[in-house]
């Protein structure tokens, strides 16, 4: 993985940088011990590393507000940092850049039923979310599988979704509203506690901008009712392709279930040794979830039933009890993990039509052949988000390189079949340089425009998501070229699914 | 003129001095200086899948075709795009470029959200006349920036519209609509509060000529069983309500005066209603459990004035000199606005003003 070579003017203002710094918040909250700053030098995407030049974690949105002001007049690039989970690189450090970590900031401010929202501290965790009003029968929808460590300002930067997300949407539909501090130190509030924005939804671009056009420290979000039941039910199949029909079946008949989860046989065996769930030992598993009342899950679930009858599952089981229900998705949510304990693994994360679910697993399981390297899938079945894991020995050299060509490959099959290189985990360093595969120049020209007004200077995280060759400009000018003229050049055009034009970036990335 | 392809659009934008007055069906009766530039030459549907639950569709194509389309299949737009032709006295025929330019939604917003939240993918031409696209046609995508929320009610000043992709859903077996008067705004807004905080997914919850609408969708079996609980604890009854006209504010169609958008936290209703009639005359009616107020005064009056909170839209009424349509907003986040205008459409020739 590529990055920038660290700016040598930068690392020498350490000392002077680490001075200033101390002059606006405790000593304490300043980290330039390089055997300290050591435990921010990765994210959960740990194959690449680099420590930071100074981290520090402030503990108000004043604090936030004078080291942005501090590292803007200083020309200090900054990482913002919520709980490090991301799986993308989101929060890795480059060697001159400044690690802002919110997790000291993890107060809840207001809670409202009856306006039905809760005002946090970005550094809060998504599950302590949840854990601040479920007393009173309420929750926080979005969760995801990091949900116990992952902090609601990751989950903004970016718009992290869940296997629940099928029914209540992905962050961006659940976030209300922002405090949010500029590369300048300016504090700016977008939203609120109501609904929608009065001028430009600024909300929605700010979510989903993975930490490059403000550091957020605190967030309004929506909060639901609990729903008075729900129960999984488990669907097991010996064939991939069958299983992924059902999935587009199961839409296709009106019925609506909270979560579509999938897992294949790899998977199941990694996450039944993990979780003892009873999870039937077969080639695909679906996971789907209802909820309602005791008569409307027991309806749903027959709606269900017939349909997967049609499609000759070899085990179709519902949770017994609550408990046998939790452990079926404690094994689901701790696939990654269990996957770990057993392999090296690089964890995707395209989403494609449902409809070409089939198509695409079987591809998958014929490039993993030509690729010589096992392939696992765990996924949002529901809405089409994948994540095959790729297995790979990081001690044989060279498989993390055929890793992560196996995994171009398979990101490129879901642009080509009408979908996307990430549904959940972000760009971030990681699919940086696939970005071409999906986008073409304007397209990358119109996103990076939005980081223009918002940091002129490309200070915020500027090393991610954009391809290094078409930010360079941009990061090493540090300023904002004037827009571009009239349109010259012909681009292609045609519907939203046409991907003659990520093709040619293809071949040229 | 009325471009019949999106490389003639762009060609029409690169090429031209402008300004452009952007209109797709013209329902709005909101206009600008400039070209009258026209979308309905792009229409029709570029692709459907209902078991994908996803429309892709140019943005030309009038309202009307998509609804006919999706309902044959079962299917909907789940956000509501509302209808504003009786509230304004205009005529035409909605275009899903213009219920997307406008972000139209209706009482359902509590529950599935806006037509932001619908809207997987845009294609659009910019002010210097380049073709960009955005998002996609899946259900989850986080691949570089979401610009597809922010075309999203950007009332075309940041670039034309040319092609949408949304997310369809189900259409539900039954529907059920509770009904209890209740004049009181405070005891109204409670009311609502009670129902949204319930379990029983809560799809419409609206104040109209003091009576309490709350509405349940969903298999037959199932909405009877949560209306009688709900009913229960509300005091309400069941009858047939027409949504429609909730959506479409059809309370002050026909009655002269300004109308009003006013949106605040929804436990604000009653001292917002208080405080807008202390300022002089107004009806009211409120929609997302209160957190919409639609409201009719006075043709002069700056409702804004009396206004401790939220914002405020002017969707019906003439023009006024210190009055724009669009709630001010802060200083830092106007300066943000500009600069994005500014780079989307450097020489400000897309409905200028339209957002003022
Ligand atoms: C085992 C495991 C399971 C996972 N499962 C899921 C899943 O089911 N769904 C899913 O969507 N993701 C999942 N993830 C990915 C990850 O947890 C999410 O991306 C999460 O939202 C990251 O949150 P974080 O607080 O750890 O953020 P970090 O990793 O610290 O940062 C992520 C990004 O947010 C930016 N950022 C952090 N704080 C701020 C701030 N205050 N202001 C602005 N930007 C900021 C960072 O710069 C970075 O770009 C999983 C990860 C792991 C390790």
């Amino acid at each position: 993985m590529q990055m920038p070579i660290p700016d040598a003017r930068v690392l020498a203002l350490k000392a002077d940088l680490a001075a200033r710094l101390r002059s606006v918040m405790p000593a304490d909250a300043v980290i330039a011990d390089p055997s300290e700053t050591r435990a921010y030098e990765c994210d959960g995407l740990s194959a690449y590393r680099c420590p930071p030049l100074l981290a520090v974690l402030p503990s108000t949105t004043q604090e936030v507000s004078d080291v942005l002001r501090i590292c803007h007049a200083m020309g200090v690039p900054v990482v913002p940092r919520g709980s490090g989970t991301s799986l993308a690189g989101g929060a890795m450090p480059t060697a001159d850049c400044v690690i802002l970590g919110v997790a000291r900031l993890n107060a809840v401010l207001e809670v409202d039923y009856a306006d039905r929202i809760i005002r946090v501290q970005s550094g809060r965790t998504n599950l302590s979310v949840t854990g601040a009003v479920e007393a009173e029968g309420f929750f926080y929808a979005p969760d995801p599988s990091s949900q116990l460590a992952c902090a609601i300002a990751g989950n903004i930067a970016m718009n992290s979704g869940g296997a629940h997300c099928l029914k209540y949407g992905v962050t961006t539909n659940n976030l209300l509203g922002v405090t949010m501090v500029l590369m300048d130190g300016t504090v700016i509030e977008v939203g609120g506690a109501h609904l929608d924005a009065p001028g430009l939804d600024l909300l929605g671009v700010i979510c989903g901008s993975e930490g490059q056009l403000g550091v957020v420290t605190e967030a309004t979000l929506r909060i639901l009712r609990k729903p008075e039941g729900a129960r999984p039910v488990m669907i097991g199949f010996d064939d991939n392709a069958v299983a992924g029909a059902c999935v587009s079946d199961i839409i296709r008949a009106g019925v609506l279930p909270v979560a579509i989860e999938f897992m294949d046989r790899p998977c199941i065996r990694a996450c039944e040794a993990f979780a003892k769930a009873g999870y039937p030992d077969c080639e695909a598993l679906l996971i789907i979830e209802v909820e309602g009342s005791e008569a409307e899950i027991t309806h749903q679930l027959s709606l269900i039933a017939a349909i997967a009858a049609r499609h000759d599952p070899v085990e179709v089981r519902e949770a017994r009890d609550a408990d046998q229900a939790a452990r079926i998705w404690l094994g689901r949510k701790s696939a990654f993990g269990a996957m770990g304990q057993i392999n090296d693994y690089m964890c995707l994360d395209g989403t494609i039509p449902v409809t070409e679910l089939p198509h695409v697993l079987d591809r998958i399981r014929q490039m993993s052949a030509e690729y010589g390297l096992d392939v696992a899938n765990v996924f949002h079945a529901g809405d089409g988000n994948m994540h095959p894991l790729i297995l790979y020995n990081a001690n044989t050299p060279g498989e993390l390189e055929k890793c992560e060509a196996l995994g171009a490959a398979i990101l490129t099959l879901c642009v080509e079949v009408g979908g996307c290189l990430t549904g959940e985990h972000g760009v971030g360093i990681e699919k940086r340089d696939l970005m071409h595969v999906q986008f073409n120049t304007a397209d990358l020209a119109a996103q990076m425009a939005v980081k223009d007004v918002f940091d002129p200077g490309w200070l915020l995280n500027p090393a991610k998501v954009f391809p290094l060759d078409v930010s360079e400009e941009r990061r090493r000018g540090g300023g904002q070229p004037a827009p571009a003229g009239p349109r010259t050049s012909g681009e292609p055009t045609g519907a939203l699914r046409d991907t003659s034009d990520q093709k040619k970036g293809l071949a040229a990335a | 003129m009325t471009p019949a392809s999106e490389d003639e659009l762009a060609e029409v934008i690169g090429g031209a001095q402008g300004p452009f007055a952007v209109r797709g069906g013209g329902t709005r009766g909101v206009s600008c200086d400039g070209i009258a530039l026209s979308t309905v030459g792009l229409s029709g549907i570029t692709l459907y899948e209902p078991g994908a639950l996803t429309l892709v569709v140019r943005a030309g194509t009038p309202l009307a075709e998509v609804e006919r389309l999706l309902a044959a299949e079962g299917q909907r737009l789940a956000f509501e795009p509302c209808d504003m032709r009786r509230l304004l006295g205009t005529c035409g025929a909605s275009t899903i470029g213009g219920v997307v330019a406008t972000n139209a939604s209706g009482p359902r917003r509590i529950q599935v959200g806006a037509c932001r939240d619908h809207l997987l993918g845009v294609r659009f031409v910019d002010g210097m006349g380049q073709v960009v696209k955005n998002g996609g046609r899946v259900m989850k995508n986080v691949t570089g920036y979401d610009l597809v929320k922010l075309m999203a009610g950007a009332h075309g000043t940041l670039g034309v519209l040319t092609e949408v992709s949304l997310k369809v859903l189900p259409r539900p077996e039954a529907v059920a609509t509770l009904v209890l008067d209740e004049p009181d705004a405070a005891r109204a807004a409670t009311a609502m509060a009670a129902a949204l905080g319930s379990p029983f997914d809560v799809t419409g919850a609206a104040w109209v000529a003091g009576r309490v609408l709350i509405r349940l969708e969903g298999f037959a079996a199932s909405v009877d069983d949560r209306a009688a609980r709900l009913g229960a604890a509300l005091g309400a009854d069941r009858a047939e309500v027409d949504w429609d006209a909730v959506r479409d504010a059809h309370v002050f169609a026909d009655r002269p005066g300004d109308v009003w958008r006013v949106s605040v936290r929804p436990s604000a209703l009653a001292a917002t209603v208080g405080a807008l009639q202390a300022g002089g005359a107004v009806e009211v009616a409120a929609d997302w459990g209160g957190g919409l107020i639609w409201v009719l005064c006075a043709a002069d009056r700056d409702l804004r004035r009396d206004l401790a909170q939220g914002h405020a839209t002017r969707v019906r009424g003439a023009a006024l000199p210190d009055v724009p349509r669009f709630q001010p907003e802060a200083a830092q986040i106007a300066a943000i606005s500009a600069g994005l205008r500014q780079r989307f459409d450097p020489r400000g020739i897309l409905n200028q003003g339209v957002m003022g």
